[in-house]
């Protein structure tokens, strides 16, 4: 089975959102809420201070503390790709999966059930990227196969430093993030 | 030297979880304070039907121990917290979707599957001493009363079966938020003994208000101070294992520390609900003063403040992002 994750180059990355109006009009994500963002870290002292800019969205973790806490089994993981999914006829709102993911990934669609990033799942299974990959201007982002050693995303994850976002909390994310 | 900067903006804006995961409101809290009350009086008055106890003037005995009155009582309350619960639900017409499935590593599911075994030891409790009115109503229940009374062994099943559910059902309404570890103030496995503790104790409170016999009344005050007295206990442990864990767990606790929970916390829970209830009940089975309603009222006051205090802390903390 694919392992399906993401890398993004922070040194290419400039913060144009144009991700994140992708994902709003590849799946029409209801007014004031957002699958995908960007976030800002500043660091150090002045003058010495350094600015790394990031397009965060659920990371589909190996381990999934909202698959875990679903009463109903609304959130899982897919067969294919290891995408963590919600089925919207299967949730009942209860909103424990927003209260345990430490990425706050998640909201609750205006019809009452939760929903995130799917890594458009339904342009993947037709062998498109991810509606936010396929749009990026500078080319920062690569989506693939993390199992697979002959994959972009393994390429670069071998030969570059990364990061993922709050590894200690102990989900092991699948987003990554090149220094 | 200028102050070192660690600054981060996010153009996420999600009304659930920006600047902090604000999921559960008032419902959660008042779910979580009839859950563990409704525990507690299944374990008191299963312990009562356990040790064998009839209550010997049936229809006016109706708040004491192993009385239908508790457990006509904790019908009302568990399905008052169950309407919290639904109220609180986003796809309420998905609410069944529970039932359909076992999930063995969700406290929720677990919970969902406790209280429909709740309701049938609840109404057991009641037809072991139904009131006349019951009766009057649903005279098929007549048969079913008679069998019950004529075995002796159905009242100590009865009250097993009480304290088994409602140890079970006190307990997970604090695994409920302990299994949220993105949550480090609920990350303690302390919270499901201290929400069991509260909730016996603030049914202790109730029924030592409201038992008709003065000697129960005496019973039940100094079972009281014993659970509030653990419940300080346990509070305490908590703090501690936050406090000697990650930074983000200590965070969490600083929450309560000088947060800014921190007067709700001490003031509302800590004092009014645990420390002066034990002193005025102490000075009342000592007889320097009389029973008053006053130690059980800030008792539950306190039990419900517990929850709403947690419920709201835990949603503040979080994993820090940044060094």
């Amino acid at each position: 089975m694919a392992r399906l994750g993401m890398v993004i180059d922070t040194r290419r990355c400039v913060g144009c959102m144009d991700c994140v109006v992708a994902c709003k009009t590849e799946n029409q994500t209801p007014e004031g809420m957002n699958r995908d963002w960007i976030t800002y870290a500043t660091e150090g002292r002045y003058p010495h201070l350094s600015t790394t800019i990031q397009s965060e969205r659920c990371n589909h973790c190996d381990s999934p503390p909202c698959v875990t806490c679903c009463p109903t089994g609304a959130s899982h993981v897919h067969e294919w790709g290891g995408v963590v999914l919600v089925t919207k006829g299967e949730c009942i709102g209860c909103k424990a999966c927003l209260a345990s993911c430490p990425y706050d990934a998640r909201y609750v669609h205006p019809d009452g059930y939760a929903d995130k990033c799917t890594f458009c799942i339904h342009r993947v299974e037709k062998g498109e990227d991810p509606a936010c990959v396929s749009v990026c201007p500078t080319r920062c982002m690569h989506f693939g196969d993390l199992d697979l050693p002959e994959s972009e995303v393994s390429r670069l994850l071998a030969s570059r430093q990364h990061h993922a976002v709050l590894p200690e909390a102990g989900t092991k994310p699948r987003i990554f993030y090149l220094e | 030297m200028s102050p070192a900067i660690s600054e981060l903006v996010s153009t996420a804006h999600s009304p659930f979880t920006d600047p902090h995961v604000h999921v559960w409101g008032w419902e959660i809290p008042v779910y979580l304070f009839l859950g563990g009350f409704t525990a507690g009086i299944m374990v008191l008055s299963g312990w009562a039907l356990w040790k064998g106890r009839r209550n010997l003037r049936p229809f006016r005995t109706t708040f004491a121990l192993a009385s239908s009155g508790l457990f006509i009582l904790g019908l009302a309350t568990i399905s008052l917290g169950m309407l919290a619960l639904f109220l609180d639900l986003g796809h309420k017409p998905y609410v069944w979707r529970l039932y359909l499935t076992m999930k063995p590593w969700s406290p929720m599911s677990w919970g969902a599957w406790i209280l429909l075994l709740v309701y049938p030891v609840l109404a057991a409790g009641v037809l072991l001493d139904p009131p006349k009115a019951l009766l009057r109503y649903a005279p098929a229940l007549e048969p079913v009363v008679q069998w019950m009374e004529a075995r002796p062994l159905v009242r100590h099943a009865v009250g097993f079966a009480s304290i088994v559910t409602g140890v079970a059902l006190g307990i997970y309404t604090g695994i409920l938020l302990s299994a949220l570890g993105a949550r480090p103030l609920w990350s303690s496995g302390l919270l499901g003994p201290l929400f069991l503790v509260s909730g016996l104790s603030t049914a202790a409170a109730f029924a030592h208000w409201a038992s008709p016999e003065p000697e129960e009344r005496v019973h039940l005050a100094w079972l009281d101070n014993l659970f509030l007295s653990i419940e300080l206990g346990l509070i305490g442990l908590l703090l501690i294992g936050l406090l000697t864990a990650t930074e983000a767990h200590a965070e969490a606790a600083r929450l309560l520390l000088g947060g800014p929970m921190t007067a709700v916390f001490w003031v509302g829970v800590v004092f009014m609900g645990i420390l002066l209830p034990l002193v005025i009940q102490t000075l009342a089975v000592t007889h320097r003063i009389i029973h008053t309603p006053v130690a059980p009222i800030l008792v539950m006051l306190g039990g419900l403040a517990l929850r709403f205090v947690i419920v709201s802390a835990g949603q503040l903390s979080h994993w820090p992002r940044l060094s």
